[in-house]
């Protein structure tokens, strides 16, 4: 735009640019963008329920609910129990795993960290979320493993144990800074209060901060859960794709998403019942996380204190 | 925290506090010492956690560098995969995942910054708003292996693009759309409004408010979060793997139409292999370097951006 232009030339030339049209046109643009991320869940849901009404059109509710896994045999079995417990063993490890250490370095950084020591130290936190899971499963499988098979003999090249501890590492991130920016939120001056009623640090943290932020608390762990139940790699890579029923951990155990992905992998013709099984195992991942998903959204508006 | 020292120095022994009025106040000076001590030895209980999560990091780096010591060369760089460990490169591994960016890069900037854009600057119904925002807070949190699925059925079946580099870019973008479009939000609702209502007041229409002034003021933002979304996108196996991309490919891509594999892709294959042969795990490791390096590359230039462009107001 010129320099010499006048105020009233450079509106005239703006209502009577032809370019105006654009500004009809975009907004209709913006829109349909914006409608493809719907669009997207939409078909997430059509896909999974479409072929997965397929498979519990083929197979006997009776049959579903067995511990009876074998999709390949010549006569296929399709019982979800392995795969439930697979996903219940690999989530509640990480979760023992993640939880503690999480939530200690919550409360560490907000309430005894100096601020040098603070900026410091949370990087290291986001580098851990920022290594891709398929780094954690070489390190679960070529390193945790063996590293725990010098203390429980009895353990398995593949086992439940090793990648439930990776993966809790992996979610330690996702809990200190979910949990950090609630305990944050809890106002400077019921703590001040606290402090002038005579309280130690430790006892604001235990009985000011936590309590004051525990639906943040909460929501973390809840979508930690969610998290943990729809993690992949470190699974399929550590801890194997035995179908067993089994409740011991130094075994190897497969879970929904290893299924998911051994079975992909292969040579999953179309059309077979063991093809329509990836995706009602998937509709019930989905249902899972989205659950874990809502509920954590409930439980932050349910039980946020205002301040 | 000179006082609480003090305190512990001082008094020994328990003293009682008379006052004049009939109150008498006691004080169990053991106790307060003790909770005193308690509340100092938790600092360090509670710091062990990051120091767990720093050795945790450490020992991880530290393995895979010692695993790919020797095996990371400009041979393994340039060459050609192969089945035999000594001679394998990853030079295809690398144009897959390149192409595989190349795919990424413009599908989430169009529809992850048009999103935020409608939602921001246009969306007047909060209704229509509130379905989207819901929308993309729950699709954030669809497992990966779900949008494999999403990819087979939709981009490999239905669309009959198979395993080719297309369908799987298709796929890593829907996946990290929700990323990008709520850093590019955050990024646009951050433009001051006494910017955008000066140029409205100069009778500009808000398109032209839009291209001149809101999206170069966010720009920095946008691109950090993009920056963020691609490099996830780069280290994303699980839906790539369900798109059933095959075992061993020994060529370069030359469209994107082709078949391909890419770095996560082939750290997979040769960790599940290395019990046929071990050398595979210095393969993986060596791979893992790699990626691991891009990804260093890209964030630090997402923080670069995000802290000599971002314009304070």
């Amino acid at each position: 735009m010129k320099d010499s232009m006048k105020v009233r030339d450079i509106i005239h030339e703006n209502i009577s640019n032809k370019k105006n049209k654009l500004d009809k046109v975009m907004p209709m643009f913006f829109l349909v963008m914006a409608s493809i991320s719907v669009v997207t869940t939409i078909g997430i849901l059509l896909t999974l329920v479409i072929d997965a009404s397929k498979f519990f059109a083929a197979v006997p509710i009776k049959e579903i609910f067995s511990t009876d896994l074998a999709p390949l045999n010549a006569n296929p079995s399709f019982g979800i129990l392995p795969l439930i417990n697979g996903t219940l063993f690999t989530t509640v490890i990480a979760i023992l795993v993640a939880v503690p250490i999480g939530l200690s370095a919550a409360v560490y950084l907000s309430q005894f960290a100096s601020e040098k020591v603070r900026k410091l130290l949370k990087p290291i936190i986001e580098v851990l979320a920022g290594i891709p899971t398929i780094v954690y499963g070489f390190f679960a499988y070529s390193f945790v493993t063996p590293l725990l098979m010098k203390l429980i003999p009895s353990l398995g090249a593949k086992n439940v144990l090793s990648p439930g501890i990776v993966m809790g590492i992996m979610i330690i991130p996702m809990v200190t800074s979910l949990s950090e920016d609630s305990m944050n939120s809890v106002p400077e001056i019921m703590k001040e209060g606290a402090y002038g009623l005579g309280s130690t640090k430790l006892e604001v943290a235990l009985k000011v901060v936590i309590p004051g932020a525990i639906s943040g608390i909460l929501s973390s762990i809840v979508l930690s859960i969610s998290r943990a139940i729809g993690e992949t790699m470190i699974v399929t890579i550590a801890s194997g794709s035995s179908k067993n029923f089994t409740f011991d951990i130094t075994q190897s155990m497969q879970t929904m998403t290893g299924y998911i992905v051994e079975f992909t992998s292969g040579d999953a013709a179309s059309g077979t019942t063991g093809y329509y099984s990836l995706y009602a195992v998937g509709l019930l991942l989905f249902i899972f996380t989205l659950g874990m998903n809502m509920l954590a959204q409930y439980i932050s508006h349910k039980y946020r204190e205002e301040y | 925290m000179n006082y609480e020292s003090q305190f512990i120095k001082d008094n020994k022994t328990e003293r009682k506090y008379e006052f004049k009025s009939n109150y008498k106040i006691e004080i169990d000076e053991k106790r307060i010492t003790r909770r005193i001590k308690l509340s100092k030895v938790s600092r360090y209980i509670f710091s062990l956690s990051l120091v767990f999560a720093l050795l945790v990091l450490v020992i991880l780096l530290y393995r895979i560098g010692v695993d790919s010591i020797g095996w990371l060369n400009i041979n393994f760089l340039t060459g050609k995969l192969s089945i035999f460990p000594e001679k394998a490169g990853i030079f295809s591994v690398i144009m897959g995942s390149v192409y595989l960016t190349l795919i990424v890069i413009p599908v989430t900037l169009i529809l992850g910054v048009s999103t935020a854009i409608y939602l921001e600057e246009y969306a007047s119904n909060g209704k229509i708003k509130k379905i989207i925002n819901t929308n993309i807070s729950n699709l954030a949190s669809v497992p990966s292996v779900i949008f494999g699925l999403l990819g087979l059925t939709v981009f490999s079946r239905m669309l009959n693009l198979g395993s080719s580099i297309l369908a799987g870019g298709l796929t890593l973008s829907l996946l990290v759309l929700p990323i990008i479009v709520v850093s590019s939000q955050e990024s646009i609702k951050a433009v001051p409004g006494f910017l955008k209502e000066a140029s409205l007041a100069m009778g500009a229409t808000k398109w032209t408010t839009l291209r001149k002034v809101v999206l170069p003021v966010a720009l920095p933002g946008i691109l950090t979060g993009s920056i963020l979304s691609i490099s996830r996108a780069i280290g994303e196996t699980a839906p790539l793997v369900v798109l059933g991309i095959p075992t061993l490919i020994l060529t370069t891509p030359n469209s994107i139409f082709d078949d391909f594999t890419a770095l996560p892709i082939q750290i997979y294959y040769w960790t599940l292999d290395t019990v046929l042969t071990p050398e595979y795990a210095n393969l993986a490791a060596a791979t893992i370097v790699v990626l691991l390096g891009v990804l260093f590359i890209m964030n630090s230039a997402a923080i670069i951006i995000r802290n000599k462009f971002q314009k304070k107001f």
